[in-house]
């Protein structure tokens, strides 16, 4: 067995005397496409900032080299009068984080064009960010991460507000690097169909534990019910993964 | 008059020193409006000159009081780095008190009046060798610095959060933008004075913002701005013997509102 990239060994969260993680152990091998899933407030997004080094953890460790994160924050919208384009956005992972004023070579302009025209936003890296709409925004957000050449993707929600066909965009972007270059993705979100063709294993973030398998594994009946202690039912329509009698009735696996 | 007025040594001084401050003053304030932070400045400005009537009343030299009470506020505000609606009432308080302070230390200072007048409202043609000398000096070096941290600074003011994650020192980068912020309006104090820093601080970076979304392009622009402004100001104030600071806050603000006016013709086309 290769050595992990990330490994989570006995992670706990809590805050104040609200529990949101316990004894949280897992490992992410090179090259895989792990789906975060579970209701708002499990803890979702406070994992991956732990995984960032941004938040404490109450208990356990997180073992990651973080020196090359490429990161897809959950969506923020920029401000209207941003004075900043498409394409300085996705510059600043390309060296965003080094010192000095800085010129870009041809071969670094080539390189933010090419990225910048994967995500199909070629039309877009000169207009200013804060005339884009979210999803245009979304999509040079992904072309910055992806641009940092990283060894880890950590994504919290990437395919918000993107239409059908660029969530697909998106979706075959993020595996074809985890393919060619071995970038484990992290991928949190709330719908896992859009991934369901490409994720290996989902760990699953319920309100009365958690679980990780693969998507079989997780996603059923009996598993969903034990996370939510409650009955849940997991149905398969037409190849896509449906959870009905969660309390929380937004996080549903969306029939889209 | 006028003609004469420029083969004067005083002129050439205020000249240098007012292109000095305008340049500094025009590549922090893009960086000062992309943060948000012109109400900081407007506190750290006010602070400066708390700090300038405390060292008079206790005999020190006032722009040596200007600078610590600047650079005093300056560091407070960035290690505390607070945000939105916090950071507002926060300055706010602070600066109300610091002016009440102000107004207690220019009670108490005996001295010749013009020494607290020219805090307020500066006095570029004061300006002697020396005094130039000390502007040039911390100018280069805010220069300096702002190249160096140039390309974290953008990242961390538009983007915290993956700057964060890409271990760009985003906390240590907020303390040292008001420490530039504090020294840059210490600097412009002396030539537009406390009450009207935001004119050299603010004013060209917004208006270069109307007209650009070029990062390089908004900081010449800046720059661009503040130096016409500066150096028209003092000009105007050679032919006509109102204030300065009157000539350079008209200029400015014209540029402003020509940007304001050239970016809404554009984006209806």
């Amino acid at each position: 067995m290769t050595q992990p990239v990330i490994t989570v060994e006995g992670l706990g969260l809590r805050f104040g005397d609200r529990e949101l993680l316990r004894d949280l152990t897992f490992e992410i091998q090179r090259g895989e496409f792990l789906a975060v899933l579970g209701p708002n407030g499990a803890g979702k997004t406070s994992l991956l900032r732990i995984l960032l080094g941004q938040l404490e953890s109450s208990s356990g460790r997180v073992v990651l080299d973080r020196s090359r994160i490429g990161y897809v924050p959950q969506q923020r919208v920029f401000d209207r009068d941003l004075p900043l384009r498409g394409r300085d956005l996705v510059r600043f992972g390309l060296d965003g984080n080094r010192w000095g004023v800085g010129r870009l070579s041809a071969s670094d302009r080539r390189r933010i064009d090419d990225v910048i025209a994967s995500v199909g936003a070629a039309a877009l890296a000169d207009a200013p960010l804060g005339l884009l709409s979210g999803g245009e925004q979304q999509r040079l957000r992904v072309a910055q991460a992806l641009v940092s050449d990283p060894s880890v993707l950590l994504a919290d929600e990437p395919l918000l507000s993107l239409d059908l066909a660029y969530q697909q965009v998106i979706v075959r972007l993020l595996d074809e690097r985890r393919r060619s270059a071995g970038t484990p993705v992290v991928f949190v979100t709330h719908d896992v169909n859009p991934i369901l063709d490409v994720v290996d294993r989902v760990l699953y973030l319920g309100p009365d534990g958690w679980a990780i398998g693969s998507v079989d594994d997780v996603l059923n009946t009996e598993t969903l019910s034990r996370l939510y202690g409650i009955d849940v039912d997991v149905l398969r329509v037409r190849g896509r993964v449906v959870v009905v009698g969660t309390p929380d009735a937004e996080h549903v696996h969306h029939v889209h | 008059m006028f003609t004469t007025l420029l083969g004067e040594h005083f002129v050439h001084t205020a000249l240098l020193a007012g292109a000095v401050v305008a340049i500094v003053s025009g590549a922090i304030g893009v960086f000062v409006v992309m943060r948000g932070l012109s109400f900081a400045v407007h506190a750290i400005s006010e602070l400066g000159f708390t700090g300038a009537t405390g060292a008079l009343v206790i005999g020190l030299n006032p722009v040596a009081g200007m600078i610590g009470g600047s650079l005093a506020i300056g560091a407070t505000l960035g290690v505390l780095s607070l945000r939105g609606r916090e950071r507002d009432s926060a300055i706010g308080a602070v600066l109300a008190f610091g002016l009440g302070l102000g107004v207690l230390f220019l009670s108490l200072y005996q001295g010749y009046a013009t020494a607290a007048t020219n805090i307020l409202f500066g006095s570029i043609v004061g300006v002697d060798d020396a005094q130039l000398g000390v502007l040039a000096a911390v100018a280069a070096l805010v220069l300096i610095a702002l190249a160096v941290l140039y390309r974290p600074l953008y990242f961390a003011a538009i983007d915290p959060e993956v700057a964060a994650a890409r271990r760009v020192p985003v906390r240590m980068l907020s303390v040292a933008i008001f420490l530039l912020v504090a020294l840059t309006t210490a600097e412009a104090i002396q030539v537009v004075g406390v009450l009207l820093v935001l004119t050299l601080v603010i004013t060209p970076a917004a208006a270069a913002q109307r007209l650009t979304v070029r990062p390089g392009l908004t900081l010449l622009l800046s720059i661009g701005i503040a130096l016409v402004s500066t150096e028209g100001g003092i000009l105007l104030s050679l032919a006509k013997a109102w204030p300065t600071s009157f000539f350079i806050s008209s200029i400015s603000f014209a540029f402003y509102v020509a940007a304001r006016i050239a970016s809404y013709a554009r984006s209806r086309g």
